[in-house]
């Protein structure tokens, strides 16, 4: 365990390092944010029927753009070019589970720079933009402590994803198919293009069936009360589960990858 | 002049035939990239269905202003890549072997890279423009504005690119602040400027003048203004907007001092 945790340490460290590009990322991530915000009220002048409030949907927004690098964009690209070269044998040759690795360096991945932008972000939200345009605080403290949960469980379930995408590449080498067909199902289905309650009625047991629902959606609507603290347990299964099932798949399909990985050279 | 034309059209000639060599990736991106951009307009048409209106504009006017946007968008997108990717040029030292040689260093830049796969978003561009057509009574007076209108969006777009660039002589590396005016300001294009808050309309008139080179004109070619003189100069705006941002590039060169690799 200790092994994983180095891991996760060390790439945490090393990402941490780039706060100017974060800091150009913060301000296009407010700009979007606004520029969706005034998109999304233009729409609702126009009706009182919405299946979720304006100031939710608001708060929805901005905790899409906090917690934005939560969405599994592309393959791990050191690992992509382990595989790719070969060197992938010499993580073989360690005491740790070359999944459990991969996944490891993963949740590093997505933590660090969602971190460095979401602690701005929510001061942004809620302190700088005028009232009626921001975040508003959960409405209870049950609200935050089941929304603090389910952004955990939400960086597992990314980093279930991204390891995936890694395993992937033991079949195809060089493959930008499968990263990114998984990262446009994640930014259309996972509610970055809309939020997902405002898709057609028919099409929302689909859309909270799938795995893409767990990163930004549901965390963002426990916390904004959309969903309430009674139901906030269902979306944290949801999410442990679908993270369970990917991981499960990620290491038979490792298991399966190594064994039919041959190295060149001696 | 035409000499450099001729320079230009190889260097294109080159970077397609590069692009082509690896025929299943090329095709794999494309197909990737018009994905990616047909899900924003899945995204708007959503929303219609959801709200049935935008402050009084229907999905069909809104499918002109997002296809001529994002036709304009896709060309400066695909043409550009060698300001957008200047930072980098600069940081290698590359940028000095551009110097050295006895051409104009923006006519390299220019010839860096056609981006072929942007071929999808292109595409995806003209179906919904087409869409959004059936439904307007196009006279010659129109349809030219039309295209005056994605020549000067996508002028204005490039424009931005080499301003992007420019600011990498100060910076080295190109910020990603810039990414709010380029896909920001295509994203906030593709929708009617009059639902936008007022300063922020301004910014987008007076500063980057989006809503000049293809708000107005695309009120005009919809009938809801009659033809006046900002429908029908504002995308020459954008034209301008491309002057100074070569402008000052140039002055940018001036400054410029390498990396010393």
């Amino acid at each position: 365990m200790t092994g994983y945790l180095a891991i996760v340490a060390a790439r945490f460290r090393a990402l941490l390092q780039y706060r100017a590009a974060a800091l150009g990322g913060l301000f296009t991530q407010v700009f979007f944010g606004l520029v969706r915000i005034m998109i999304l009220r233009a729409f609702y002048a126009a009706s009182t029927t919405a299946p979720i409030s304006l100031a939710n949907v608001t708060g929805y927004v901005w905790l899409g753009q906090a917690t934005l690098l939560l969405i599994p964009w592309r393959e791990d690209a050191d690992v992509a070019e382990q595989i790719r070269s070969g060197t992938v044998v010499y993580e073989l040759t360690r005491p740790l589970d070359l999944w459990g690795l991969w996944f490891a360096r993963a949740v590093a991945w997505r933590t660090a720079p969602v971190f460095l932008r979401m602690v701005p972000m929510f001061v942004i939200a809620m302190l700088v933009v005028p009232a009626g345009w921001g975040l508003a605080p959960p409405p209870s403290v049950a609200a935050f402590v089941l929304w603090s949960i389910s952004f955990g469980c939400a960086v597992l379930l990314s980093a279930a994803l991204t390891s995936l995408m890694s395993v992937a590449l033991m079949w195809t080498i060089t493959g930008d198919g499968l990263p990114m067909l998984v990262a446009t199902c994640a930014t259309m289905f996972g509610g970055l293009v809309i939020p997902l309650p405002l898709f057609p009625g028919w099409a929302q047991p689909v859309l909270y069936a799938l795995p893409f629902a767990g990163m930004l959606d549901l965390p963002s609507r426990v916390f904004t009360g959309d969903i309430s603290v009674a139901h906030a347990p269902w979306v944290i299964a949801h999410q442990l589960g679908w993270t369970l099932a990917l991981a499960l798949l990620g290491r038979w399909l490792t298991s399966r990858g190594v064994r039919r990985l041959v190295v060149q050279g001696g | 002049m035409s000499d450099a034309f001729a320079l230009y059209w190889r260097y294109v000639a080159i970077s397609i035939r590069a692009q082509l060599a690896y025929r299943a990736t090329f095709a794999m991106k494309t197909i990737g990239h018009l994905l990616v951009t047909a899900i924003e307009f899945f995204g708007i048409w959503a929303l219609f269905a959801r709200f049935g209106t935008l402050g009084g504009w229907t999905l069909r006017e809104v499918a002109l202003i997002y296809g001529t946007t994002d036709i304009a968008f896709a060309l400066a997108d695909a043409t550009g890549r060698g300001f957008d990717k200047f930072g980098t040029i600069l940081k290698a030292g590359d940028f000095d072997r551009m110097l050295l040689r006895p051409r104009s260093p923006i006519l390299q830049l220019l010839g860096f890279e056609l981006q072929l796969m942007r071929i999808g978003r292109l595409s995806q561009g003209v179906v919904v423009l087409v869409w959004a057509s059936v439904a307007i009574a196009w006279t010659p007076a129109t349809l030219a504005l039309l295209v005056f209108s994605i020549a000067g969006t996508s002028c204005l777009f490039f424009g931005l690119v080499v301003l992007q660039a420019t600011s990498a002589f100060w910076t080295i590396e190109t910020l990603e602040v810039w990414n709010a005016f380029t896909y920001g300001g295509n994203y906030a294009a593709q929708y009617p400027m009059a639902i936008y808050r007022r300063w922020f309309r301004g910014f987008f008139t007076v500063i980057v003048p989006l809503a000049l080179t293809s708000y107005y004109p695309a009120r005009a070619i919809l009938g809801r203004d009659p033809l006046g003189p900002i429908h029908v100069l504002g995308p020459a705006a954008g034209v301008a907007f491309l002057a100074l941002s070569f402008g000052a590039f140039r002055l940018g060169i001036r400054r410029h001092a390498s990396t010393g690799t």
